[in-house]
This record gives C-alpha cells, structure tokens and sequence, in this order.
C-alpha cells in the first residue's frame, strides 16, 4: 500500500513517508504483517471462555457447529460482543469515576489543585439529580453532588439516576418495558462477566437486553458523569478556536504532547505550562518557549477549553513522534500504542506514563494523584524542558495545520440557537420541521488501519452537509473534521447544502460541530433530549430524523457507544462490521430485529458515501413519519420514494 | 479462515517437542513449510507441490534435494545438505526457506512419517475447515467429473441447451 492508499490527510502521508524511509515500524506496517487476519476472530466464533476450549465453530457447517460445552456460533459471538460492550463501558465509566472522585477530593478539602470552575454548572447538574441547590453554597452542593454520584457506580438497589432524569420520558418507559433499564454502574459490568462465564447465559437476544442496559449505564451514566464533572471542574466549554494536525508542533519550541483520556491531568498542565519560571527554564535551555499541543480524546477536552493546539488523532501517535520534535509525550489511559514505547527509544523523545493503570516496561512512570497535580505537571514539564537539547538534527515536521472551532455543548448551542434572551433548541427543530434541514447526524470515532486514514470520516461529513444535515462530531472523528477544514464555519460554504447554509449564516454556528471528547457523546444524548424536549419531532429520540456513525472504529469503546447510541434509538452506521457476521441470528438482530425492541439499530457499510446515504434514507422515513414539510431546497441526494 | 493452525501444526509436527507448549518453552524454532498468505480479503494456503519436474532437484548441487520413489514427494537429505540456497531461489512457490539458525532448508516431506503410519499430513490434519484436502488426484477429478455430468443432466433436464461447462 502507498502512503496515499493508507491515510488521507497529507501531513500523514509526509510523515509514513519518513518512517518508511527510516525503516521505522508504524501502526500500518504491523497490520500488513498481521494478514490474513483470523476468520474465526473476525467472525466473532472463536471462545476462549474456559478451559475446555479454545472452541471455533465452523462457518461453512462442516465442522463442529457448537463449542464443547454446546455453546452455537449464536451464543458465542453475542457473549464476545457483550464482554467488548463491558470493556469500553469500563473505560468510560472508570473515567467518569476518577473525575466524581475529584470533586469529591475538592469538596473533603483533600487537593487545592482543583476546584469548582463552573458554578452554574454545578448547580444545574446538582437540580437534575434533585438535590435542590438553592439556598445551599457552593461546597455544600458540590459535596452533595460527588456523593449522590459516587453512589451511582455501586448502588445495588434502584436504577441508574441519570438515566432516568436526563433522558426523555418516553425514552425512559421504553426501556422499563424493554427491560433494559441501567441499574447501577459497576453492577452492568459485573453481571456481563457473570453472564459469559462457562454455562450461564445462552441466548444471544437475552446477552444483547444485557448489552444495552450496560451501555446505557456508560452513555447516560459513566461518560455522562465524566462530561458534567468535567465542565464543572475543568468550566463548560464555549466556542474557542484551534489548530489542529503535525503541524502545530514546533522546531523552536519544547513540545510537549498529552496523550490519552482524562482532564484531571491535561487540564492541569495546560494552567502550569505556561508558568513563568517554566518559559524561563526552557528559554534557557534555547528554546523559544513551551508549546503544549493534545492526541486523541484529552486534546479534545484541552482544546474544547483552553483552544490548545491538537497534534493529531489515534493513529498518528506515532508520526508525531517520529518528527523527531517531540521532547516528552505524556500519556495516561486509553488508546495509548504499546508501540510508543520501543519507538521513542530510537528518538530523544520521552515517554512518560502517568495512571497506575497504565504502566509499560522501561518507561519513565510519574504517578499522577490529584492532591499534587500542579507540583507532579511541573515535574513532567521540567522533564519536556530539560530533554529539548537532546533533539537531533534530523527532524521533520510537515506544514499542514488547519484553523477549527470547536467547545460546542448541548448548553451553549441553546444559548447561540436562542440568542441572549432565551436559550432554546427551538430555531434547530423549527429548521428541521420546515424543511431547511433534513435532519441532523453524529459522525464519531477511532482511526483503524483497516481503513484509509481519515478519508471515511471526511467524506461522510462531507456528504452529509451537502445534504442539508448538520454534524455533531467527537472523538478521533472531530479532529479528522479540523484536519480537513470542516469544523470551520466557512465549511458551510464550501461544501454544504443551501439549507445548511442559509442556517449557518443566520446563526453563525459551523455546519459541523465539535462537541469533545468520546465520554462527550453523552453531550449528543443530551443534545437529542433537548430537541426531544423542544417538541415537534416526536416524543422520544426514536422518532427523531437523526443518524450515527463511526466510519473507521477500532475501539471497544466505540462498541459501547454505537450499542448505547442505538439503545437510545439512534439508527448508527459503522463501517467494518461488529465481529458477529460468524453468528447469521446475531447479526440479523443488530441490523433489524433490534429496532422493534428498542427503536434504534446498527447498519454496517464499509463505503462512507453509501453509508451516508443510509444515513440519509433513514432520516428522510423520520420526516415522513413525523408528517415534515418537504425540503425547502433541491436535495443532492433523492433517494426514490 | 486465515487462522493459520496448518502453519503451527506443521511446525510441531517436524520438532522434537511433544507438544505446542513444551515447543513453545523450548529453544526449537522448527519453522513450517506451508504459510497462508493474504490475497486481498482471502487468505490462501501456500505450499510444496512436489513438482514432477522439479526446479529445486534440478538446482541442487549435492543431490540432497532428491525422491525417494519415482511417484513419492521431492525430500531432503539434510545430511548432503550444503545449504546453499539454490533450492530457495528455484522455487517458483517460495516455498522452500533457510533455516533459522541451523544448516540448510526447511522442506516440506508431506509428512511421510505421519504418513507411513496412516495419519493425514500435519496441516491437513489442522485444518478446522477442511479447507486443506489429502487425496489422490484420481478421486478428485473423478469426483470433478461426475459432479460435471450431474449438471449437464439437470441442465437438459430443466430444458435449457447450453451448460456451465460452455460447450
């Protein structure tokens, strides 16, 4: 494969170029080693749940058709589909649990290093869980709100608060009736590992009931969590601009990247880098300062409130290293390549793990705890600082860096949608009702070499907006879209349809808008309560004429995702398909059966302008549904009616 | 299916270990004769033919690359064996390899061992899909033909004049 096959953002290919020319391994390097890739993996019909196994079910029908213990391809590919829901549960949740933990932290008056940024925040989170705020300071409804939370992740009696307070009523009764209502957090996890333990459960609709009540616990509970303590340690995000792609990295600076998940660290090192006495120690060192720049979903978080440039997203972990710029890459959790470590031992480059989950042999390791976070980022500053004279004279670093905005959440879109007298939604559904635009869509999610880098992404968004459909986008996703120019507002322009940009012009909002991270998809769930609320597209998320996507997943996370995005009623489109095809029953269920039970589903479609047009179809069945007026300007894409 | 369980069969069955732990604990790195490669999305199985006429017997200087029996697999004698690679580069399979750290090729002998002692060979023994078939090309073809003749029945007798064997 060339460099042009492999990824679709230039300063990639510049930098796969570099690699290949060095004879430096990368992500896609491996992958191509790895083929073929296992068929039984793929299919979703290999178990290695017990020791009996390792089982592998024939798909051709010739050789065994159930595992030792009896289990069918059915029942094994619905149990490794629930253990991948759990896992990326695991991480949103974990992260959401460190961020509650935090405030609790502020409020026992355990770190100074933190505090409550956004007040009002706090106080309409605390409303929500029914605390009533008024009257009480602001201590006392934080120190409420951490415990009411905390108790969320364990309780062993009732059902998931947030669920039931944030989503829509009607949404919430189908699930009671579906049975699929998130009990508590924690719980969701255990009982899937208790579930695909050797002889418990065996039918795969009973394995997928569980599978959304555990994602659910992470949309509208864990990631949920984590986005609103975040805003209300880290402030709510608002509109901000940055640049985004290698080329925010600097030759005359010290560059330092924060790579991984949770604000708790990047916020922190974001407020102490710019520090005098740091500037100083790194102009010392000949530097011309310290340029701080964010991969992955923490460069969203940093970005989406502090506007701090983002290097790149999944996939590009390596490049930036291999620019040979980077002085110290400091990581914590989630999406962080093993490979990062073997590689920055041929580069001056400084690896630095921070969590304690999150440790790699022969890797400097500085703990991060959060009642010494300000003293433990100067520490993982100096060390960026003190490592800048050691960079060689061979490094590259491509040109490309684009202008975007980003800091869009469900609360500031009300205020932008309604102007300064009155935060509504009611200019978005009144646009979608009378016809300038079609719907609107969540395009999200990871890198995967299985794919063309990037290429997915913006060309699903792309498609979208020329069809007069809004995009709301997180993750590695968003910052394709930045890389690409999309998330500026002249995008609309550019590439959007007539509607899109009559709105984007009236509002001055862009066509594609950058909502954070990927525990901030649950600001999309929040974002579709509120049109749900507004009224006039129906009564529950179901009948609303909205899609999702993930276009180059690779995650568990995402697995997670797109099941609690499809468990709210959101008909989501991802390409590479979950490893279920190996189960028929399983994968007819996903992608149809589904949508009786629970009102949403899962399409695969590896071509992202067919998947758009799916997109599309399903969104243009809503409107007809909900009895729309026709679109008020010429459509790119008819579908025949 | 690409899961490669002909490859790892095919070295445990030419080590001295008895089995895939004890191999793996070991410092024996057998290697194996058969690999799958991707082609696209299908994973293929790549293997000796042992050629009527083949190249790496003509290429080989000491005779090490030899048959046994007129009508038997291409073997090699490793103790002629000078390993210098003329096999390897004659191989129009890519079949044959060098031996990692000891002397000379590794060469499929379409487990004559197993063979003699009425066992299928190693990869095909593995093989979860029967995607990899001992037989005697005999029954193949016969079976090929009859399979053929049964279609042209059906055909004509569905009233259609021309086959799938465009004749």
């Amino acid at each position: 494969m060339t460099e042009h096959q492999k990824s679709a953002d230039k300063a990639s290919r510049e930098m796969l170029k570099c690699a290949a020319s060095e004879n430096i391994e990368v992500a896609w390097d491996r992958y191509e080693a790895m083929q073929p890739q296992c068929g039984f993996g793929s299919l979703g019909i290999c178990c290695r749940n017990c020791s009996m196994g390792p089982c592998r079910i024939d798909p051709f029908g010739d050789g065994p058709q159930a595992g030792i213990c009896g289990a069918t391809a059915d029942t094994i590919a619905a149990r490794n589909l629930i253990r991948m829901v759990a896992a990326g549960a695991s991480a949103h949740s974990d992260h959401g649990r460190d961020i509650a933990h935090t405030l609790k932290l502020v409020t026992d008056g355990k770190t100074g290093d933190y505090t409550v940024k956004d007040e009002k925040k706090l106080r309409e989170v605390a409303a929500r869980y029914g605390l009533e705020p008024e009257g009480k300071d602001t201590k006392q409804v934080a120190t409420e709100l951490a415990e009411v939370v905390l108790k969320e992740f364990g309780k062993q009696e009732g059902t998931l608060l947030s669920a039931r307070v944030y989503a829509p009523p009607a949404r919430v009764e189908r699930w009671e009736r579906a049975g699929v209502m998130p009990r508590s957090i924690d719980r969701e996890i255990v009982e899937v590992m208790h579930r695909t333990h050797i002889g418990v459960d065996v039918d795969y609709r009973n394995l997928m009931k569980h599978a959304m009540r555990t994602s659910l616990s992470d949309g509208w509970g864990g990631s949920l969590v984590a986005t609103e303590f975040s805003d209300i340690l880290f402030q709510g995000p608002t509109p901000i601009r940055f640049s985004a792609n290698l080329g925010v990295l600097e030759k005359d600076q010290v560059n330092l990247i924060v790579h991984g998940h949770e604000p708790t660290l990047s916020d922190i090192i974001v407020s102490v880098s710019q520090e005098e006495a740091l500037v100083q120690m790194a102009r010392d060192k000949g530097a011309e300062g310290i340029n701080l720049a964010g991969m992955c979903c923490t460069g969203n978080e940093i970005l989406m409130r502090h506007g701090i440039a983002t290097a790149g997203n999944f996939l590009q972990q390596e490049l930036a290293v291999i620019t040979g710029v980077v002085d110290a890459m400091v990581v914590d959790v989630q999406c962080i390549m093993p490979a990062l470590s073997p590689l920055c031992d041929c580069f001056h480059t400084k690896l630095l793990t921070t969590s304690p989950k999150c440790k790699m042999e022969g890797v400097t390791h500085i703990e991060f705890h959060e009642d010494k976070a300000v003293a433990t980022a100067r520490e993982i500053i100096k060390t960026a600082i003190d490592n800048f004279p050691n960079r060689t004279k061979k490094t590259h670093v491509p040109k490309q860096k684009e202008d975007a905005v980003g800091g869009f959440t469900t609360e500031n879109v009300f205020h932008i949608l309604g102007g300064k007298y009155r935060s509504t939604y009611r200019p978005l559904n009144n646009a979608i009702i009378e016809g300038r635009l079609r719907g609107a869509a969540g395009v999200v999610g990871c890198n995967n070499p299985k794919v063309q880098h990037d290429y997915g992404h913006i060309e699903m968004i792309k498609e979208l907006i020329k069809n007069d459909i809004p995009v709301v986008t997180t993750g590695c996703n968003a910052i394709a879209a930045a890389k690409a120019g999309l998330l500026r507002p002249e995008a609309a322009f550019e590439y959007g349809g007539e509607g899109i940009q009559e709105i984007c012009r009236t509002v001055g909002l862009p066509p594609v808008l950058h909502v954070g991270s990927c525990v901030d998809n649950s600001r999309i769930l929040t974002i579709l309560s509120a049109m749900v609320a507004e009224g006039g597209l129906g009564d529950d998320i179901s009948d609303l004429p909205v899609a999702g996507a993930a276009p180059e997943w690779m995650s568990e996370k995402a697995v997670s995702i797109g099941m609690y995005f499809v468990a709210s009623g959101v008909y989501t489109v991802i390409a590479t398909p979950l490893p279920v095809l190996g189960s028929a029953k399983l994968a007819a269920y996903l992608t149809d059966g589904m949508e009786a039970d629970i009102g949403g589903k899962w399409a695969f479609e590896e071509d992202p302008i067919e998947a758009a047009h799916m997109m599309i179809r399903h969104i243009d069945a809503k409107r007809k549904a909900l009895k729309l007026k026709p679109m008020m300007y010429e459509q790119a894409f008819k579908p025949e009616s | 299916m690409g899961c490669r369980s002909c490859e790892l069969a095919c070295a445990l069955a030419h080590s001295a270990a008895e089995d895939l732990a004890s191999l793996v604990a070991s410092d024996e790195r057998p290697g194996h004769s058969i690999s799958v490669e991707a082609c696209g999305k299908q994973a293929v199985p790549v293997h000796c033919n042992h050629c009527e006429d083949a190249p790496c017997v003509l290429a080989c200087p000491t005779g090490a690359m030899h048959r046994e029996k007129p009508d038997g697999p291409v073997t090699l004698d490793t103790a002629k064996c000078i390993g210098c690679s003329m096999c390897v580069q004659a191989c129009p399979f890519g079949v044959l390899t060098v031996r990692r750290g000891g002397r000379g090729v590794l060469k499929c002998d379409l487990c004559i061992e197993r063979l003699a002692k009425g066992l299928e060979p190693a990869c095909v023994a593995a093989c979860p899909t029967k995607a990899l078939v001992f037989c005697e090309e005999e029954e193949v073809v016969k079976t090929k033909r009859r399979q053929a003749a049964e279609r042209l029945v059906s055909a004509q007798e569905r009233g259609e004049t021309e086959t799938d064997n465009g004749e």
